[in-house]
């Protein structure tokens, strides 16, 4: 089993970090040539997301990727990686689209506005989160769920195989949302 | 689980690597910068080659024209202070900057002092020429380093050279032995604590970009290969032929650093590239500034 981080731009190390110390084989994706490996999870890193938008059309990623997940390849998207993934985006584009999900980009404003704390996960226990000029949900649709919630906000969420986290949990040293995506890649 | 100030300005660094930071002047270049793929922008009145050029004394930017540009763009905007201009810091932390650089690029305001940077709730980048700068710079509170190479000349040399200096001492930093940190600590003026962490890790606690005479893509992705996790862009764009040609083209190097095939193609009919004004050519030495 191997999971394929998008490596574009932003914080893709960190994920593969996380991966390592779950066990599991992991790969980055810079290239159209290295979807050619088989690949049974995506990881959509934090960053910016209005460059990964543009690398992934640019470097023919975009439909390859997008029908992939459309196909139930699992995805965890965590915070670009969640604009990636909305089909609404308040103050941006939306890329992928494939989750029925309104985003708000930069909903918490500029770096003086990031922030940390923990919040209970998908109804278990209490997680840390780490908030980068992150965005939130403003909601959901029908097919989706929220996993967690911050101050009233939707800051996680799951639609079938697709994970959305407003947060980086590749920043803390929790691995439950890594852990979620490796039981859907199974 | 609640993460210092400090935690959370080293990680915002964190999402800019693999990218590309631009300088811009205006809020129609932010425009471009974004749209061409920058993963920020570096709001500044004159780029580095027109401060070269005009000479006296260049100061932090009108904190209009700054806003001017955070309201064109969505990602994140740094703007540049003095070199120990904690006034000028506080100006940018009081309209919202996402990074300040403390930056020899503008006349030094203080020629002994740099910025208590703990003392901000906003991150700051700083350049530095080898590791004993980027450790004082990172002890006194910078969340972000990058190699101070040679603004405004789009002669690459000085970058590479403090890039290569920088990670030849963290190899053999890497090698001491334990009890070796302490002299090697006072030799570089630095916290022994940051060394030890160089020591353990191989790396700087935070993270490191390249900057100065980056002019092609080709130049973005020699200091990628040599180690950079991204890239400051500063005349070099604006000051060419095709800026959003020359721009999306060293976004794309950046990314994909080792594709050779794919940077000749991306460096092809790009127009002219920034003149460039050769190391032995010039009178000012802006790297020598704030040590």
């Amino acid at each position: 089993m191997a999971i394929g981080i998008l490596a574009l731009q932003g914080a893709f190390a960190e994920h593969g970090a996380m991966l390592d110390r779950l066990g599991a084989e992991h790969f980055e994706i810079r290239q159209r040539r290295d979807l050619e490996r088989p690949m049974n999870g995506l990881i959509l890193p934090g960053g910016e997301s209005t460059v990964m938008n543009k690398l992934l059309r640019e470097l023919d990623l975009y439909q390859p990727l997008k029908a992939m997940i459309q196909e139930g390849l699992p995805v965890l998207g965590t915070c670009a990686g969640l604009i990636l993934l909305a089909r609404n985006v308040e103050g941006g584009q939306p890329c992928f689209g494939t989750m029925d999900i309104r985003a708000v980009r930069n909903a918490y404003g500029r770096q003086l506005g990031s922030f940390s704390g923990e919040a209970p996960f998908a109804g278990g226990g209490s997680i840390p989160l780490v908030f980068i000029r992150a965005p939130y949900i403003a909601a959901v649709g029908p097919e989706a769920e929220p996993l967690a919630q911050v101050d009233g906000r939707i800051v996680a969420a799951q639609q079938g195989n697709q994970i959305a986290t407003a947060f980086h949990p590749e920043l803390t040293d929790d691995l439950t949302v890594h852990r979620r995506l490796l039981a859907l890649s199974c | 689980m609640e993460k210092s100030r400090y935690e959370l300005n080293k990680e915002l660094a964190q999402m800019l690597k693999g990218g590309v930071i631009m300088d811009v002047t205006t809020p129609e270049q932010a425009k471009i910068a974004e749209d061409a793929g920058a993963c920020a922008v570096m709001a500044l009145e004159r780029i580095p080659a027109d401060i070269r050029a005009a000479g006296g004394v260049s100061r932090m930017s009108d904190p209009a024209m700054i806003k001017g540009i955070q309201e064109a763009v969505t990602i994140p905007v740094m703007a540049k202070c003095r070199i120990g201009h904690f006034v000028e810091a506080q100006i940018l932390e009081a309209i919202e900057i996402d990074y300040i650089d403390e930056s020899e690029v503008l006349s030094p305001a203080d020629d002994v002092y740099h910025i208590d940077k703990t003392q901000f709730k906003v991150p700051f980048v700083c350049g530095a020429r080898d590791l004993g700068e980027a450790l004082r710079r990172i002890a006194e509170g910078a969340a972000m380093i990058r190699t101070k190479g040679e603004p405004g000349t789009g002669d690459v040399v000085q970058a590479v050279r403090h890039m290569r200096a920088m990670n030849a001492e963290i190899r053999r930093v890497q090698n001491l032995r334990e009890d070796e940190l302490y002299e090697a600590a006072k030799n570089l003026q630095v916290p022994v604590e940051l060394l030890r962490y160089v020591h353990e890790n191989g790396k700087l606690p935070v993270v490191n970009f390249a900057a100065g005479g980056v002019a092609t893509p080709a130049d973005a992705a020699l200091m990628m290969q040599l180690g950079a996790e991204g890239v400051f862009v500063g005349s070099g764009i604006f000051k060419s032929g095709n800026p959003a040609k020359r721009a999306a083209a060293i976004v794309q190097a950046v990314t994909n650093y080792t594709g050779a095939k794919r940077i000749a193609e991306l460096s092809a009919g790009l127009g002219e590239a920034m003149v460039g004004i050769n190391e032995d050519e010039i009178a000012l030495l802006m790297a020598e500034r704030g040590k």
